[in-house]
């Protein structure tokens, strides 16, 4: 068999699987949103966009990725970090940490939900302190930054753990001589962190923030459970869509909306977080 | 000005010890080789001094100031590392900068700095490089020069030719030397490679498990090995090695050859450096076994009475394998050990 072949004829079966089962319906979804009366029309973008509820639940995908990423960044970095100073029980911490990646979303956004709700571990404790005097309910439309809060905490709960284990590996790339290096030319903990640890993870970084802000672009389950329909998410709106209204062209429609604005994030991510040439590890 | 003072200074790892009571005085401007096979301690040694490393016991002091509890960047110390570790996302300049920058020294004071060591180094115009692009002299040549920039009183350096192919050691090997005693810093030089050693240094410290087992000039080194491990393990080939019996007072039989030797009543080994025997009427009887014309000269491997013995003779002599010899000890450099201790016994 030819050498230069083979590599192309191991990957086919892969790329058969993905044409079949990814880009084939990808291109069905684009052509449904893309179709309205018969014909080739942008009616179905026209119709999701206008529609009251696209600005707030846009805002509010957008709100909520603003206020879990960063924090899930610098807790993951902050892991990370400690995780790689461990000698010893190093695989365990790991293992617990990361536990949350292993429950769905669904169920995370329910274990939040036995929390919160009227009769949750949180009025019943608050009770038990007599800091209040019945049960208040917190997810309710009176008390939308709680239902934020909430929901923020349930993510950042949920889905810290995958950018912990991409920079970790990251971290275990970063030869210990630049840091013994920059120790002795003087720099400090933080600075070691910041001159050092940062610049040389952007690969990782790239990875880990992509994936986390694509996947909040993407937040259903945990909104669903939480905030019902006083949350309105770009996601949800799709569900809506297609399951309640049972309109297919604006379902995908806003589905390809979504997937522009997470194209659009991953290539400004990609461009700030850039390697220069020859500046690799 | 600086000199080190290592006092005492002793390191374990748990049950192994990997430095047993080390004490070693480098004067000022003095350039000091650590040298010694690997796991010898050496490094662990430069690194308790870099302030890497913690003694378990002992104390450090550099100019006169206590310094084994400070942190590395407070004991005026600069370091050049085995694998150069150039940070790869700085550009030349800023790697270079990177300890200047730390001590918050004005844009101009940096540049200038900077541009002088790059210069002294022959990279000024690598500045803007970053180092994957640069080759592993280059790169080098970088760790250098951010050491050099920092006009430290000591300047510590882990095997920092190692991992350059030789005749780039070699041509960096010069030119360090060259830049160094310019400096007037003093320095410490870890390796493993005793050309290195010898051609580097004011003053070798021959370490063997964890022990300083001689420290002294390289030709006092060569010439006056404390111990049989230093005759063996400096110089190429090394020294050789042969049985002596007692004949009487200041009398010894070598392979049947009666030489004067140290008067001393227990048994002792005969050393002799392969360049220190000729072939003579009277001497050794050896026989060749393998001939290495080597150009400048012969490397006769031979036997003498049943052991292994190195010859370097002139390259104008025809020896064959088999041939009989006779070599002839040059007086003034026959060594004895005592084998028990094998120490050198005068």
């Amino acid at each position: 068999m030819n050498p230069r072949l083979l590599p192309y004829i191991l990957i086919l079966p892969v790329t058969l699987f993905l044409i079949v089962f990814f880009l084939y319906p990808f291109a069905l979804v684009a052509q449904e949103a893309f179709t309205a009366g018969g014909g080739l029309s942008l009616q179905n973008f026209r119709e999701v966009v206008g529609y009251w509820k696209f600005p707030i639940s846009l805002r509010n995908t957008l709100l909520l990725a603003a206020a879990v990423v960063p924090v899930q960044l610098a807790l993951a970095l902050l892991m990370a970090t400690m995780v790689n100073r461990m000698n010893r029980g190093r695989d365990l911490v790991l293992y617990v940490w990361t536990i949350p990646l292993g429950i769905s979303d669904l169920a995370a956004g329910i274990i939040w939900l036995a929390i919160f709700e009227q009769s949750g571990f949180l009025n019943s404790m608050m009770g038990g302190l007599g800091l209040i005097d019945r049960p208040a309910n917190f997810l309710s439309y009176q008390h939308p930054m709680i239902v934020f809060t909430a929901i923020a905490l349930a993510e950042i709960w949920r889905a810290t753990a995958i950018m912990l284990v991409i920079l970790v590996a990251g971290i275990g790339l970063i030869p210990k001589e630049y840091y013994e290096a920059a120790e002795v030319f003087g720099a400090s903990p933080w600075q070691r962190f910041v001159k050092i640890t940062l610049p040389l993870l952007r690969p990782s970084l790239q990875t880990a923030l992509i994936l986390r802000v694509v996947l909040a672009f993407e937040i259903f389950a945990v909104v669903a459970a939480l905030g019902g329909t006083i949350f309105p998410v770009l996601m949800g709106e799709i569900y809506a869509y297609q399951f309640d209204l049972l309109n297919g062209g604006a379902a995908a429609a806003l589905a390809l909306i979504v997937l522009a604005i997470s194209i659009a994030f991953t290539l400004i991510i990609l461009r700030v977080l850039r390697v220069p040439k020859g500046a690799t590890i | 000005m600086a000199e080190i003072q290592i006092k005492n200074v002793a390191k374990s790892f748990g049950s192994y010890t990997a430095l047993h009571d080390i004490n070693l005085t480098i004067a000022n401007q003095e350039f000091m080789v650590l040298l010694g096979a690997s796991g010898c301690g050496k490094t662990t040694l430069l690194r308790i001094v870099a302030g890497l490393e913690t003694a378990t016991t002992g104390e450090v002091w550099i100019n006169g100031r206590r310094v084994d509890h400070l942190p590395p960047k407070d004991r005026g110390i600069a370091m050049v590392f085995q694998n150069y570790a150039v940070f790869p996302h700085l550009t030349v300049f800023e790697n270079i900068g990177f300890g200047l920058r730390m001590q918050k020294l004005p844009n101009d004071e940096v540049k200038r700095r900077v541009e002088r060591t790059a210069g002294l180094m022959h990279i000024e115009q690598l500045l803007k490089r970053y180092s994957g692009e640069l080759s592993g002299g280059q790169r080098q040549r970088v760790a250098v020069a951010r050491a050099l920039a920092m006009e430290p009183d000591v300047i510590l350096m882990d095997e920092p030719l190692s991992n350059l192919d030789a005749l780039l050691r070699l041509e960096m090997r010069a030119e360090l030397k060259g830049v160094l005693a310019e400096s007037k810093t003093t320095a410490i030089y870890v390796t493993h490679d005793q050309v290195e050693a010898m051609s580097l240094a004011d003053r070798i410290s021959v370490m063997h498990q964890g022990r300083i087992v001689q420290a002294a000039t390289p030709i006092e080194v060569y010439r006056n090995p404390a111990t049989e491990f230093v005759a063996g393990f400096i110089g190429n080939p090394p020294m050789n090695f042969l049985p002596a019996e007692p004949k009487g007072r200041c009398l010894w039989q070598v392979a049947g050859l009666d030489l004067q030797g140290p008067d001393t009543s227990h048994p002792l080994n005969f050393a002799i450096r392969p360049e220190d025997v000729s072939p003579a009427a009277e001497g050794l009887p050896a026989t060749a076994r393998i001939v290495e014309p080597l150009g400048a000269h012969l490397l006769v491997t031979c036997d003498v009475g049943g052991a292994m013995f190195r010859a370097v003779l002139d390259s104008d002599l025809t020896v064959k394998p088999g041939d009989r010899l006779t070599l002839a000890p040059n007086p003034g450099r026959v060594r004895w050990f005592n084998p028990e201790t094998t120490q050198a016994v005068a």
